[in-house]
Formats: C-alpha cells, sequence, structure tokens
C-alpha cells in the first residue's frame, strides 16, 4: 500500500543548525496494516507522516503509494487518499462553518460549483451518528462550539468520510482527557476496521503501541531502528521495548511524555 | 429644510451607499470570508471607473459592464499571483498592485487622469430616457444600484454553499487544515480574490458613470470607508447565517452614508468624510479588543491602588 524507499530529509542544510530529519529511511506497508510508531523526542516521526504526506519534498529517496511515485506530488495532491489527524484537535476542522459544512466539504464529491444533495446530507448525518455524541442534531452549530474530544472525533470522521488509502494518526489523542482520550481510541479502531483502512499511527503509550494494531516501529535519529509484528509482537512487554531501543541506540529512551503504562 | 430637499438628499445618499456596497460585498468575500485583507481595492474601484468608462466613451454602454469587471478579475488575479506564488506578502502585495494601478489607471484614461462622460450614452442615462414619464421617473440610478447590490448578494448566497465557495470558507478559517487537506489554498485564494475585485471594479463603474465623470483618484479611501460600513453590517447581522450576513454589509454601507450625511448637516466639512471611516474603522476594530482588555485594567488599577 505504502512504499517508502530510503527517503531522506535534511532541515536547514548548508548551516550550524542543519538536522538530519530522515536517514534513507525505509518501510514498507501492507494493505490493512494498523502500525503503531513509537520513539524518542525528536526521532522523526512526524517528519515522517510530514514526507507521506507532502508537506516537503524529500531530498533522496521515493514515497510510492499504492503502487503510484508519489515523489512529486504536492500535498493537497496526496490529501485526496490520505487522512491525516494532528494532536491538536484544533487543527482539522473550521470553527467558524457549521459541522454539516465542514463534513460536507471533507466528503468532496462532485464539481466545484455543486452543492451537497440532501441525500448526501442524510447519509452524512447518519454516520455521525455512529460516534454516539448527539452531534447530528448539531449539523447547522459552527464546530468552533464543540469540545476538543468532539471536534478531534469530528476530524477522524472528516478523514474517513471518504475511505482514504491510508490514514496517519499523529498522537492524535495525546490532547485530550484520559476519559476522552478513550473514547476517541475506541472509535478510531473501530473505524480502521470497519472499512478496512490502513493505518499508521505515532503514539508516547507504550502499552497501547502493543495492544494496537497488528505491527509496531520504533524510530531514533531518522531510522527504524525496531520493527516486530506477529508472534514475536504478541509475546513483547513495555520493559522488551525498552531494552531494545537500549541495544539500538546505545542510550536509555527519553521522551518525556513517554507513557510506560 | 424642505421635505423635498430632504427626500432629494436622501435618494443621493441612497445611491450613492448601494454602488458602495457592492465594494463591502467585495471586502465580505475577501475580508470575512478568505481572511485577507485586500489594500489593492482602491486601485481596482479606479480600474473599474476607468475602464467601464472608455468602454461607455468608446460606444459600448452595455459592455461597459462586463468589461470593467473582467478588468477587476485580472487586477485580483494579479495580486494573487503574488502572494500565492511569488512569496510577497499578503498585504504587501496589495499595496504593490496598488501602486501599479496608478499608472495603468491613467494609461487606460488615454494619459489624462480625468474623464468626462457628459454626453456619453451609459447604462444610466439609458435607463433615464426609458422611465421618463413614468412613475419611476428620476430613479434610474436608484434601480440601478439595487439591481446590482441584489444580484451581487444573490451570487454570493450561492456560490458560498458550493464545494468551492466551502473551500474559500475554510481557507479563511483554518489555514492550518486547509494545507494539510485536499484544498490547494492557492488556487481557493485565487478564486476568491478575482470574484471580489470584479464586484469592487464593478462598483468604480457604477459610481463613475452615475455621476458621469471619473478621476484616477475616485477609489482612494474606498477600502477603508467599505471596511468601516462591513464591520457597521456585522454588528446588526454578523452572526447570521451567509445570506443575511450579506444584507448585513448592504446595511452596514447604508448606516455609514446616514452617519455621514447628517455629519454634513452639522456643518461638517466633506473632506472629513476619511478621518471618519478611519475612526469607525479603529472603533470596530478596537472596541471588542479593548473591552476584553477592561477586566485586567480594573483588576491592575485596584491592585495598585490597594497596595
Amino acid at each position: 500500500m505504502l512504499k517508502l524507499e530510503s527517503i531522506s530529509k535534511t532541515f536547514n542544510p548548508g548551516t550550524m543548525d542543519a538536522k538530519l530529519a530522515l536517514d534513507g529511511l525505509s518501510l514498507d506497508v501492507k494493505k490493512g496494516d494498523f502500525i503503531s510508531i513509537i520513539g524518542a523526542n525528536g526521532a522523526g516521526k512526524s517528519t515522517l507522516f510530514n514526507a507521506i504526506c507532502g508537506s516537503f519534498i524529500v531530498d533522496s529517496g521515493r514515497v510510492i503509494l499504492d503502487g503510484q511515485d508519489v515523489t512529486w506530488q504536492p500535498e493537497h495532491a496526496r490529501a485526496k487518499v490520505i487522512g491525516r489527524l494532528f494532536q491538536d484537535p484544533m487543527r482539522g476542522s473550521a470553527p467558524g462553518m457549521s459541522i454539516e459544512e465542514n463534513l460536507v466539504l471533507a466528503g468532496g464529491r462532485g464539481g466545484w460549483l455543486s452543492t451537497a444533495t440532501r441525500r448526501e446530507k442524510q447519509a452524512i448525518r447518519d454516520r455521525l451518528a455512529l460516534l454516539n455524541m448527539g452531534l447530528e442534531d448539531r449539523m447547522k452549530q459552527p464546530v468552533g462550539l464543540l469540545s476538543g474530544g468532539q471536534r478531534q472525533a469530528l476530524t477522524l470522521m472528516m478523514a474517513t468520510l471518504n475511505t482514504p488509502k491510508i490514514l496517519l494518526l499523529d498522537e492524535h489523542t495525546a490532547a485530550l482527557d484520559p476519559g476522552t482520550a478513550e473514547k476517541v481510541l475506541a472509535l478510531t479502531t473501530k473505524i480502521v476496521e470497519d472499512d478496512a483502512i490502513t493505518c499508521l499511527m505515532i503514539t508516547h503509550n507504550m502499552q497501547s503501541a502493543l495492544e494496537l494494531g497488528n505491527r509496531t516501529i520504533m524510530m531514533d535519529q531518522g531510522r527504524v531502528v525496531f520493527d516486530t509484528e506477529g508472534e514475536a509482537r504478541s509475546r513483547l512487554t513495555v520493559e522488551d521495548l525498552l531494552e531494545k531501543f537500549r541495544e539500538a541506540s546505545g542510550r536509555k529512551l527519553d521522551n518525556d511524555r513517554m507513557l510506560l503504562t | 429644510m424642505s421635505l423635498p430637499m430632504i427626500l432629494s438628499l436622501g435618494q443621493t445618499a441612497l445611491e450613492l451607499a448601494l454602488f458602495n456596497s457592492l465594494t463591502v460585498l467585495a471586502l465580505f468575500l475577501s475580508y470575512s470570508m478568505l481572511n485577507v485583507c485586500d489594500l489593492s481595492t482602491d486601485g481596482c474601484f479606479a480600474l473599474g471607473a476607468a475602464v467601464g468608462a472608455v468602454v461607455a466613451i468608446a460606444g459600448h454602454p452595455w459592455l461597459s459592464i462586463p468589461a470593467a469587471m473582467l478588468a477587476g478579475v485580472l487586477s485580483g488575479l494579479v495580486t494573487a499571483v503574488l502572494q500565492t506564488r511569488m512569496g510577497v506578502n499578503s498585504l504587501l502585495a496589495g499595496i504593490i498592485v496598488n501602486t501599479g494601478l496608478y499608472s495603468v489607471n491613467i494609461a487606460i484614461m488615454g494619459g489624462s487622469s480625468l474623464l468626462n462622460m457628459n454626453k456619453t450614452t451609459t447604462v444610466f442615462s439609458m435607463l433615464k430616457a426609458a422611465l421618463k414619464g413614468t412613475p419611476l421617473d428620476g430613479l434610474s440610478a436608484l434601480i440601478i444600484g439595487l439591481i446590482a447590490a441584489a444580484a451581487v448578494i444573490l451570487f454570493l448566497s450561492l456560490f458560498l454553499r458550493t464545494r468551492l465557495g466551502l473551500a474559500i470558507r475554510a481557507t479563511g478559517d483554518n489555514p492550518d487544515m486547509v494545507r494539510s487537506s485536499s484544498i490547494n489554498p492557492v488556487f481557493t485564494t485565487t478564486v476568491g480574490l478575482c470574484i471580489s475585485n470584479s464586484f469592487t471594479a464593478l462598483s468604480g463603474c457604477l459610481l463613475a458613470q452615475s455621476q458621469k465623470s471619473t478621476t484616477v483618484d475616485i477609489g482612494s479611501g474606498i477600502l477603508t470607508v467599505a471596511l468601516a460600513s462591513l464591520l457597521i453590517g456585522g454588528v446588526f447581522l454578523g452572526r447570521r447565517r451567509i445570506p443575511l450576513r450579506a444584507v448585513g454589509a448592504v446595511l452596514g454601507a447604508f448606516v455609514f452614508r446616514l452617519v455621514y450625511t447628517i455629519a454634513l448637516r452639522f456643518n461638517l466639512p466633506a473632506f472629513m468624510l476619511k478621518l471618519v471611516s478611519s475612526v469607525i474603522v479603529v472603533a470596530a476594530i478596537s472596541g471588542p479588543y479593548l473591552k476584553k482588555q477592561l477586566p485586567m485594567l480594573k483588576r491592575q488599577l485596584r491592585g495598585r491602588a490597594g497596595a
């Protein structure tokens, strides 16, 4: 589904601040994979997502999405088949527009000058009802009135309204309170499973990194240092993961927000 | 003051308000929706006036209107390309285009800074002749202004509901979201500015033809006047749905004219118009901000008094 062929990216090249953020990273994501990604601060996890999305063009290497070389495609062109959620729940929806308008925009069917049909709006409503948050009765309200958790759930809906080829979750529950975070995470796994979406999820929660999905990769200094799936993965504990990191990088895992349980 | 005089003054004020309201609606699109403060507005207004006048003088009264609007589209396109493709800051792009348009406008007017349309057949003179002897006699300018404002409101109400319209609104509402979405902000900004500038140019074209002359300075200060009108309109209908907010923009233009006309009656000299509009814009933008700061200031003062 997604193939990264030794991609590299250096920020501020040729200056004192030059930073090699992605160092010849290769990754082969199979269709239907749900991969959790862990790593220390500055390991290049978000940079990896930015490279996949086309927020910047990689310095070298190729990005192949569903058999198509998208290395040079601009961000908005790739976004048609990539869904992405950020940590900041305010980032994924337009606060001054209504819930319905946001979803119609995300649905993106029809030409530029078309308007959403009644059937389409009904379909959006029905889908929103799946969230069980009562948002389907507030379709005309501006999104700015929603709580952070509701907005993140709405963003999740917007990102998956047209089933994306790949869904990128960048610590999308980290800014929510624990109860809401759990709810949004449960919704995420349900939607990902129901629609069989290929998914990459950055998390700082070691436990859920091992519990969710079918594969876990660990990143350090712009490279994948540990990659596990299947039976080997199911036997792993959080302690094992920390040990693996020490082995791979020769130092202790330091992430100020890392949760070990 | 006699009643007919008041009526006549009122009608003139209404006509001017309607012509200006098209610029207010242009800003409604660029400033309120797209969140771009288009500083090329003054020049684009004069551009519409100049192109409209030249085409009308050449003997094409009907063609003058689409020609002026097309000129506005081009001007908007240049502003948009500068800020989306060539790395020019959005405000600076407007100022640059505005400055450039000054020369362009004089060139369009054949090297003169003033064009006279006293003997020119315009849409206004045609309608005036057609309405002679009917009950609507003498209301031609008002009718044209009303039709134009209604058409633009209708267009905006429909357009902003389309996917493109929603995408333009999202571009202004949450640029971060749009950057990582399948909407190309370069495209939405460009379309938005082209459309808004076509309204600004139409506004200038109609004002020039109604007063049968245009100068290169006809648009000077119109941005602030229109912004003041827009913000006044927002006070009345700012939190409603889009069509009502557009009507509010026109209403704002009326109220601004009304305040201004009354001020003139109290012997405020005409040259004070721009200062009045500046003060209104400052009040409308700073008012809410200062109101938010007020509790903090009070606490500070109380704290100091206590200490």
